[in-house]
């Protein structure tokens, strides 16, 4: 089949960017969408022309680095797949698709589609985690944890972390990468001790960083291709809102003696 | 150059132990006065660097995708091997130790196994604590699962993303030492060289991705976590960015390069479709367990599987391997799959494909257990090949999946090259010449978390820290090396793209030293390796400019070091006249087909040296002692 594209092109951060038109004939229905893009590539390298820049690694869905938007939809608007799962046999001969980078003031372009996510990685360092030092770890099995919240806690650390609820959000809001990350440790034992903290920090390097609050669209929802739940959102909401109201500043005076 | 392993000898169960009593430390105050360099952050290098952070040494980290999180290990499925006998099934580190040296076919090093098999435990309890969400059973404990090779149930298991999990755990372990100020993470950022200064690795040159700036950062010792090289086959399960370039230039500055022709085929993987195909995706070993794999009897059968009676079928593997059936290990099914193909029963629009068939599965156990095991799977395959493998049998061919070569290390995961480390999948040193399934991420994590913050104090403890500047020459030389490649390749204003090359010498590889090798094919590889190479360096296009995101630039410095590394790959499977796990030769074999080992003259690892370039790289012997696993001849029949 034969398609006709309109692609993001921007030299960096500092330049305007524009639609191109390109045309991609001799497209497969077995190719992924990314394997498209590949032998468009080729081709303009042949021809001596700068190719598509694109960011992406596993083609497996899983390393969370590909990611654009196909006609306003992120990864191409299909239930649970990443745009490196899509494939071309979900298109037709003739369409015209129309290829953007995601928009969002807290991940600058950094070239054509690919836009620099590192925001994501901050708000996991600021509180993402849970302090355990290698070596200290008591048994396996000393901490038993309940099926069900075992289950709820892998739905929501299912997360790829692409940014796809972000580009999908009309605020460009992060609260769905943030609270599969809050979800996720709050429904375990072993992530107690640091939830509130936990929300505090990752909440306020969030609206740091630029993302603008969740104004319970769902949009992000409908585009996470690893199907995280809105409900992550409202943990967020009720851990943080029960952590802000009992905050106290950390004080370092010990008792006498 | 006589290889010494550092070895612990007595009693292997104490070995680990008593060695690392005899390990220098370094005094907490001291530990801030050293900078230690980490390339990779997958399981190997994020848990690595996020220990050493802790441990209170100034790490500087870098990975060349756009965060730590994404690193290749996150697409591990099936599962972690741990030796903590949860259930009562017998299991022990010793059985773990036996069953890996076995697997691997008795080319790897005992006490490194053992070794590997007592930390595993201690890997369990490190992830729960991390609250990676492990599968449970109801009363809240770790569930656990069979693999491959193993006759207990000792695999810990996140659905079918244990990779992605168990990296999430490293990722944030590390991100906290970021936030801390511990560990400096260095994104988008490429090793291109390393830096020996007297003899000792002292830093690597990097580019950053983004605008090309080549950059040199000095540390007292380099670790570095960079993975495998299965990308020399350009078709491979790897993800697309994996390469070899971090270790190969470290090959090149004197760290030797063990048992390159050691790599592993994995048997059940999505048949090629057409010329454009980027990678392959794995379907999980585990798929074995209910599905039957057969291809039709007669050559060049082109009808539906569903109208080929069940009499007209070849159940090959049912009927060569009655004890084992349809698991049997990897490098035996991957061959087999091949050995049908050959003779023209190959299945699918290539030929190149047998069937995965779940029919007599799902009229046993019904759609719902079905979907219950292996839901995500079937969903995977339906996603990338529009088949409903509930209707129709999967098609699955073999493809290259992991590398069991890489740089030599010692016992303390030390290279030849002092003050250079390397972990994981990018050293040689656990898994012999075949890996077990739910091994890998065992591996990666037991050297980043629990062996190297060890040894790396006891060289460090025993190295004078020192500052060099970037006038010195050896830093200047590395440079400049980097700088004259990245010029020749942008010079070269030749015809074709690098993948092209990238394909052909896959293609190359794959034909010749790939599931079976014979030694005038692998004399014909070397040659048109050799050739293609010098026409790469013509006749390659590389447009744009080094100060951009230039990821055709990126790839055509790994695809050069690539040709490299294939032909060293055939030199080496050339010269090891034996078969052993997943290096088949064709002439050594037993009647019935089987790979023929040859201890007397093979047991050995074998570690080649750089000798400058177009010259040939020398070899150089570890050899290898088993006092606890007698070597076997392994049978599946």
């Amino acid at each position: 089949m034969k398609l006709t594209l309109h692609v993001w092109r921007q030299k960096n951060a500092q330049h305007r960017g524009r639609m191109v038109r390109y045309e991609a004939p001799g497209v497969n229905e077995h190719m992924s969408f990314l394997e498209m893009l590949d032998v468009l590539n080729e081709g303009l390298i042949e021809k001596g022309e700068d190719p598509i820049a694109f960011d992406h690694d596993c083609r497996e869905g899983i390393c969370g680095m590909c990611g654009f938007m196909i006609n306003g939809r992120a990864h191409g608007g299909f239930k649970g797949t990443t745009v490196c799962q899509l494939h071309m046999r979900h298109f037709k001969d003739g369409d015209e698709l129309y290829l953007e980078p995601w928009r969002a003031a807290a991940f600058p372009v950094i070239k054509d589609l690919a836009v620099d996510r590192s925001a994501f990685d901050r708000i996991i360092a600021a509180g993402g985690f849970i302090s355990v030092p290698t070596g200290s770890a008591p048994d396996g099995n000393a901490i038993p944890v309940r099926k069900q919240d075992a289950d709820l806690a892998m739905d929501a650390a299912a997360c790829i972390g692409c940014g796809a609820c972000v580009a999908a959000c009309p605020n460009a809001a992060a609260a769905l990468f943030v609270g599969a990350k809050i979800s996720h440790l709050a429904r375990l034992p072993q992530g107690q001790a640091e939830r509130d903290r936990r929300a505090l920090a990752m909440v306020r390097q969030m609206n740091r960083e630029g993302f603008a609050n969740c104004t319970n669209i769902g949009e992000c929802e409908a585009a996470c291709p690893k199907q995280i739940k809105l409900e992550v959102i409202a943990q967020t909401n009720a851990d943080y809102i029960r952590a802000a109201f009992t905050e106290r500043p950390e004080t370092v005076s010990g008792g006498v003696g | 150059m006589e290889l010494i392993s550092n070895a612990p000898t007595g009693p292997i169960e104490k070995s680990w132990e008593t060695h690392k009593f005899g390990l220098k430390l370094v005094n907490p105050a001291n530990k801030r006065k050293h900078t230690i360099i980490v390339v990779g952050t997958g399981l190997a290098g994020g848990a690595a660097a996020a220990s050493l952070g802790e441990l209170g040494y100034n790490v500087d980290c870098f990975c060349f995708q756009d965060s730590p999180r994404r690193a290749h290990s996150i697409a591990a499925q099936g599962g972690i091997n741990a030796a903590k006998n949860y259930h009562n099934d017998g299991d022990s580190v010793y059985r773990l130790f036996y069953d890996t040296v076995k697997g691997g076919d008795f080319r790897s090093r005992e006490a490194n196994v053992y070794r590997l098999a007592q930390v595993s435990v201690n890997i369990i309890d490190q992830c729960v604590a991390q609250g990676v969400p492990f599968a449970r059973e109801y009363g809240g404990l770790l569930d656990n699962r069979s693999f491959g090779g193993a006759q207990v149930s000792r695999t810990f298991y996140a659905r079918g993303q244990t990779g992605q999990q168990l990296l999430l755990g490293a990722y944030q372990a590390l991100e906290r030492q970021i936030g801390l100020g511990t560990v400096k993470m260095f994104p988008r950022t490429e090793m291109l060289d390393l830096i020996v200064i007297y003899g000792r690795a002292r830093g690597i040159v990097t580019r950053s991705l983004c605008d090309g700036k080549v950059d040199v950062h000095f540390g007292d010792a380099v670790v570095l976590a960079t993975g495998g090289y299965g990308n020399v086959f350009y078709l491979s399960t790897n993800a697309k960015g994996s390469n070899a370039t971090a270790i190969w230039r470290a090959y090149k500055r004197g760290a030797l390069f063990a048992n390159p022709c050691f790599t592993q085929i994995h048997p059940t993987c999505i048949p090629v479709s057409g010329d454009y195909q980027s990678k392959l995706t794995l379907m999980s070993e585990s798929l074995r367990n209910d599905g039957r794999i057969w291809v039709p009897k007669k050559a060049g059968d082109k009808r539906p599987p569903a109208s080929v009676p069940d009499d007209e079928r070849d159940y090959y593997l049912e009927r060569r391997y009655p004890s084992f059936g349809n698991l049997v290990p990897r490098d035996i099914a991957s061959r087999a799959a091949k050995a049908v193909c050959d003779e023209g029963h190959g299945v699918g629009e290539t030929g190149l494909g047998v069937y995965l068939d779940f029919s007599d599965a799902l009229k046993r156990l019904g759609t719902h257990k079905i979907a219950e095991r292996y839901g995500n799977l079937f969903e995977m395959y339906e996603r990338i090949t529009g088949e409903d493998p509930y209707k129709v049998p999967m098609r699955i061919y073999p493809a290259i999946h992991y590398t069991m070569g890489g740089l030599w290390v010692d016992y303390n995961l030390m290279s030849t090259v002092p003050g250079l480390f390397v972990l994981g999948e990018a050293n040689f040193s656990d898994h012999g010449a075949n890996r077990l399934g739910a091994s890998a991420l065992m591996q990666g994590l037991a050297d980043g978390y629990f062996i190297i913050p060890y040894t790396i104090g006891n060289y460090l403890a025993n190295a004078k820290a020192e500052k060099y500047s970037e006038d010195t020459p050896a830093a200047k030389e590395a440079v400049a090396n980097v700088n004259a490649i990245t010029r020749k390749l942008l010079n070269a204003s030749g015809k074709r793209t690098v993948d092209s090359y990238h394909r052909e010498l896959g293609k190359i590889l794959w034909e010749y030293c790939g599931m079976s090798r014979n030694a005038a094919g692998l004399k014909k590889a070397a040659g048109m390796i050799a050739e293609l190479r010098e026409d790469y360096w013509r006749n390659v296009r590389v447009l744009g400019a080094n100060e951009e995101l230039n990821q055709s630039l990126e790839k055509a410095g790994r695809v050069a070091d690539f040709f490299e590394l294939g032909e060293l790959m055939c030199m080496d499977a050339l010269h090891r006249n034996e078969s052993c796990g997943g290096h088949f030769r064709e002439e050594y074999e037993t009647p019935d087909g089987e790979a023929l080992r040859d201890d007397a003259n093979y047991s050995y690892v074998g570690a080649w040296e750089f000798q400058g370039a177009g010259r040939p790289a020398s070899l150089n012997k570890e050899p290898l002692v088993f006092n606890y696993v007698k070597p076997s001849q392994r049978s599946y029949k």
